[in-house]
């Protein structure tokens, strides 16, 4: 017995540690990862974000080199000048402090950011002296440099990832940045590249000792990709100018090819202002502007009952359900009666009424009896409503249109569907919906969708699908940009349309804003809107709608504006129209009375009856091209700044 | 002549072990401070070169000198312990090493062997019976006068070693209740510091009683019993004192890590935790040779000496663990196997010894590596870094191989 206890012991013992050994190595597996954690570290080589440029190659959007400066607490020598130092850095003796202490909150041994995103001016003073100040050293990083100081909509901005973003998709750590809104979202994965891999091997100091395994795993950061937008800058540019002092959208498309050669909100902003050490500050002040809304892109996301154009949409379908033609007449005197005693108000024009003058004079009468022709020619107004409800959709209407910005709007334009919802027990007929006729009642558009509406008439029957890229350097654009769509309403029945729309600008309501040498089409439009103000739902003034196109014959530019609070359509957005077209096919004015018009109309006042001026208003842009700028006669600041006052107080 | 029967005659098995467990722990070495400066894995190398002639030195000498001088080599090595007291250097704390220039030699390493020679004397030297009172006072006076001399220095963990002579005294006669007074000292002083004194005591009195009545009626011995029980308590409440009162945090700490009660992954808990981290990492067949990231990192302390075995799990894995294992089990019982045959008593309890011995330095070792024994410094025998050790074990290993290749002689 006694032989046996020592060699039994040796084999317990050794089993004991193989069942130890097993468990860690084989059972538990969250070693691997604590070890990988522990000694592994991915370094990130950042390729280069790709430069935008608009239709033209003209830069807009390149980087510039930011700094920040690094500091290891521990190195930091007694002897340092701090007075000379935070001179350097333009911050003060306490900012320095908190600064410090919060760099040895993290470590005193290893780096911190002291001081984030110097532009190269910042940091130029600070370069020279800085071998200087031991502890102190910079690290390089590339920031957006925004060539232009409009487009703000258009670029979007960059921004850290959050959280949230890095749990849906791998690719992005902690710090990254990415593309956020505008093209900078939608061209993300071409602008950015892919980042480049090196895995280090860190000893317990953290400290880097080498490669790991010899760079196997490590990868080559891509480069970024450049891109043309299909925008032209000075068209954008102009288009914001004008907007200045009122809020709305522009949106201006090529309809041979549906590039969209302007996209205006307003108010705007400098892209500027959303880069480096001010982003959050003024990102934070734009984004709790919850009434002007400058980060809300109006051209993509307003939608309203459009008003007065959608009769064009009207008009073509009658022709096409062939329920009118170009001579059929109505007659109407200052309005009709329909229904059970109800009436439709129209303004005052010649009693009788056929296709083309009902189009320049805008004659509410005419189209909604074309309407109720077109609903009234099926025995079921359901089914009507959905051949109507179709043929409105091929242009392109009540849908996402699939153009390659990351914000929209559907729209709405109703079916059957829709009033059985509405009309859960039926008997509703063409006399209920007949504001369709005249864009009101349920249908609502945003100004891209107008203006691709108006493309496609330009076009005779056929759009293509809008889209804002031009060119990735080196690749086509997705195939979808340049799939025609045809529309269900045949192109014979376009000219007549046509040409009421041209004789808007002779005969009919933009008598006025007629550019000479230039052939336009257009409609005014007008959109009821309402308020809470003070818990009174208010009616405000309508917002002004208009859109055009031209030259008549070959267009090269369609184009829809939406002016809030602008009241009549010819007021302020027939003007701008006129404006932009002149602007984008001759490159310069002759118009200059309705410039002027247009760049001192401000329709301040009216938006501070919302309580809207608050201190984000003061970023909305004001023309910084002084020959525009020596063209606005100065604003009533003071009345702002009371009303802003007053408003404040009421919140 | 001599030559030839040494090399027909010595234990090749037991040789390859040892040249497979050396080269093997140099790779290790190696791999763990390949990124140092020290020259550590270059010094290995020297020392391991130096065994060679030690070796040959340790097997020519004549078979008797060992038995013959056992005394004297005792003495002499007693002496070195007490040495340090005087001339020491002394090392974290430590007053273990000599120095000579930049050059450090540990006695302790060395009086492992010279404890096994006087004890393997003192027993076959006369016809000791170790039932014998005496006798048992005298054979332990051996094993614990060096451990007197090295629990000051302080060297808790080569002390811990000589705990295995209980064993090797046991094979040669020693009364059994002293191994059961070991086990049963070891379990009481587990379950005082994972239990509360009180539920230990509880326990004891249930299972005092359950014998009680169980056992046959002659051996009911009430008063028997009732001391044991008194035995029992007093050392429950004792060992809950000295683990409250006498010992120091950081001996606390290591006891309370390895039981689950504190978690402190920073302080006194990262060693275990990290050699845990490296060895986990490994897998099946580990990241390979000097791929180890833990072990390039350098985030384990004192891996190449204490904490080789790390290396061994994160480089080598499962696979590799499993075969350093089975190498030491060889070794452990083929030592053992050879030491039943000797036709001496002498070269039998050396053998014994020196199995014990590996056997209490392989197990510790490891074991706290892998985080079921407390923190405590002791090498892994032929594998860690370190000249005094390598000599000590080569040493220790191949008297006994002389003795054991020299049997034939002494018929």
């Amino acid at each position: 017995m006694r032989k046996v206890l020592l060699p039994s012991l040796i084999i317990i013992a050794a089993s004991l540690l193989v069942m130890r050994v097993f468990y860690l190595q084989i059972i538990d597996d969250s070693f691997k990862l604590k070890s990988d954690n522990n000694a592994i570290k991915k370094q990130y080589d950042y390729p280069e974000r790709g430069y935008i440029y608009d239709r033209y190659g003209k830069l807009l959007v390149a980087n510039q080199a930011s700094y920040d400066i690094m500091v290891i607490p521990r190195e930091i020598k007694d002897d340092l000048n701090i007075t000379e130092f935070c001179a350097l850095l333009n911050i003060t003796k306490e900012d320095y402090d908190k600064r410090i202490a919060k760099a040895k909150v993290y470590s005193p041994r290893l780096p911190s950011v002291f001081l984030p995103q110097l532009n190269k001016s910042e940091f130029a003073a600070f370069q020279e002296k800085i071998r200087k100040y031991e502890g102190f050293y910079f690290q390089k990083r590339s920031l957006r440099d925004y060539e232009v100081d409009y487009g703000a909509n258009i670029f979007g901005s960059i921004l850290q990832v959050n959280e949230k973003l890095i749990a849906k998709n791998p690719y992005y750590n902690s710090g990254d940045l990415i593309g956020r809104q505008g093209v900078e979202e939608s061209y993300e994965e071409v602008l950015r590249g892919i980042k480049g891999v090196k895995y280090i091997q860190k000893d317990k100091y953290n400290r880097e000792i080498g490669s790991y395994k010899e760079g196997k795993y490590d990868t080559i950061a891509v480069a970024g990709e450049d891109i043309n937008l299909t925008i032209d800058a000075e068209l954008q540019k102009y288009g914001e100018e004008l907007m200045i002092n009122k809020r709305g959208g522009i949106v201006a498309i090529e309809p041979k090819s549906g590039e969209i050669l302007a996209l205006v909100t307003a108010p705007s902003y400098d892209p500027g202002i959303l880069v480096g050490r001010q982003r959050s500050k003024n990102y934070t002040l734009l984004y709790h502007d919850s009434i002007a809304k400058p980060l809300y892109d109006r051209g993509l996301l307003a939608e309203y009952p459009p008003g007065s154009p959608f009769k064009i949409l009207t008009g073509l379908i009658g022709l096409q359900e062939q329920v009118i033609n170009e001579n059929t007449t109505f007659f109407c005197h200052n309005g009709f009666s329909y229904g059970r005693g109800r009436f439709m108000k129209c303004h005052s024009h010649a009693p009788n009424q056929q296709l083309h003058n009902g189009i320049y004079n805008s004659c509410n009468t005419y189209f909604a009896q074309t309407y109720m022709l077109t609903i009234n020619k099926y025995a079921d107004p359901a089914k009507a409503v959905d051949v109507w409800s179709d043929h409105v959709k091929s242009f392109g209407l009540g849908q996402f249109m699939g153009y390659d910005l990351p914000t929209g709007k559907r729209g709405n334009i109703p079916t059957s569907k829709t009033y059985k919802k509405i009309y859960p027990n039926g008997g509703w007929r063409s006399t209920t919906i007949v504001s369709n006729a005249i864009g009101q009642g349920e249908v609502l558009m945003t100004p891209i969708q107008l203006a691709n509406m108006m493309a496609t008439v330009a076009n005779q029957g056929y759009y293509y699908t809008p889209h804002i890229i031009k060119k990735i350097e080196g690749k086509k654009i997705d195939a979808k940009f340049t799939t025609k769509h045809v529309t269900t309403v045949d192109q014979k029945y376009f000219p007549p349309v046509i040409s009421g729309l041209f004789d808007v600008y002779n005969l009919g309501t933009a008598r006025a804003l007629r550019v000479e040498g230039i052939d336009i089409c257009g409609k005014t439009g007008t959109a009821e809107n309402f308020a809470k103000i003070n818990g009174k739902r208010t009616q405000l003034k309508d917002h002004s709608i208009f859109v055009a196109f031209a030259p008549k014959d070959n267009p090269k530019i369609a184009i829809a504006i939406m002016i809030e609070n602008g009241g009549f359509g010819a007021a302020v957005a027939g003007p701008i129209a006129s404006l932009m077209i002149e602007k984008y096919l001759r490159k310069k004015i002759t118009r200059n009375d309705l410039e002027i018009r247009v760049l001192n109309k401000s329709l301040v006042s009216e938006y501070a009856k919302l309580g809207g001026m608050t201190a984000a208003s003061a970023i909305e842009s004001t023309p910084k091209d002084s020959v525009m700028r020596a063209k606005m006669v100065k604003q009533p600041q003071v009345e702002v700044k009371k009303v802003r006052l007053d408003t404040t107080q009421e919140n | 002549m001599k030559n030839q029967s040494i090399k027909n005659n010595i234990d090749w098995i037991s040789v390859f072990i040892y040249t497979a467990l050396v080269i093997l722990g140099w790779l290790n070495i190696y791999s763990s401070s390949l990124l140092s400066t020290d020259g550590t894995y270059q010094k290995q190398l020297i020392f391991i070169g130096c065994t060679i002639p030690l070796i040959f030195i340790v097997l020519f000498v004549d078979g008797k000198f060992y038995e013959k001088y056992a005394s004297i080599i005792f003495g002499v090595s007693l002496l070195s312990l007490a040495g340090l007291f005087l001339f020491g250097k002394t090392i974290a704390g430590q007053r273990c090493w000599y120095a000579i220039g930049s050059f450090t030699i540990q006695p302790s390493e060395f009086a492992k062997a010279a404890t096994s020679l006087a004890l393997a004397k003192y027993l076959s030297d006369t016809q000791i019976n170790l039932k014998d009172v005496n006798r048992q006072v005298q054979a332990l006076a051996i094993v614990f006068l060096p451990v007197l001399l090295i629990l000051p220095q302080p060297d808790p963990g080569s002390a811990l070693i000589y705990s295995i002579f209980i064993v090797v005294l046991y094979r040669e006669g020693l009364p059994s209740w002293y191994v059961w007074t070991g086990f049963i000292t070891i379990v009481l002083f587990v379950l005082t510091l994972v239990l509360e004194p009180y539920a230990v005591i509880l326990i004891a009195l249930g299972v005092l009683i359950i014998i009680h009545f169980k056992g046959r009626a002659v051996d009911r011995n009430i008063i028997l019993s009732s001391i044991l029980l008194a035995v029992i308590s007093a050392f429950v409440l004792s060992v809950d004192y000295v683990f409250d009162n006498i010992f120091k945090q950081h001996h606390r700490d290591r006891f309370n890590i390895l039981l689950g009660k504190t978690v402190d992954m920073k302080g006194i808990g990262y060693n275990t935790n990290q050699s845990e981290i490296a060895i986990g990492s490994g897998g099946w067949i580990g990241k390979g040779f000097l791929e180890g990231t833990q072990t390039k990192g350098g985030f384990v302390p004192e891996q190449h000496t204490d904490y080789i075995f790390t290396t061994v799990g994160e480089e080598w894995g499962f696979a590799g663990s499993m075969v350093v294992i089975a190498l030491f089990v060889g070794l452990l019982l083929r030592v053992i196997y050879l030491a039943e045959r000797q036709k001496t008593k002498f070269s039998r309890v050396y053998g014994y010894c020196v199995a014990g011995i590996l056997f209490t330095h392989f197990f510790v070792n490891i074991a706290m590596v892998i985080g079921i024994f407390p923190t405590i410094g002791v090498p892994l025998p032929f594998f860690s870094y370190g000249g005094s050790g390598l000599w000590g074990f080569t040493i220790l290993l191949f008297i006994f191989l002389k003795m054991d290749a020299n049997k034939v002689n002494e018929w």
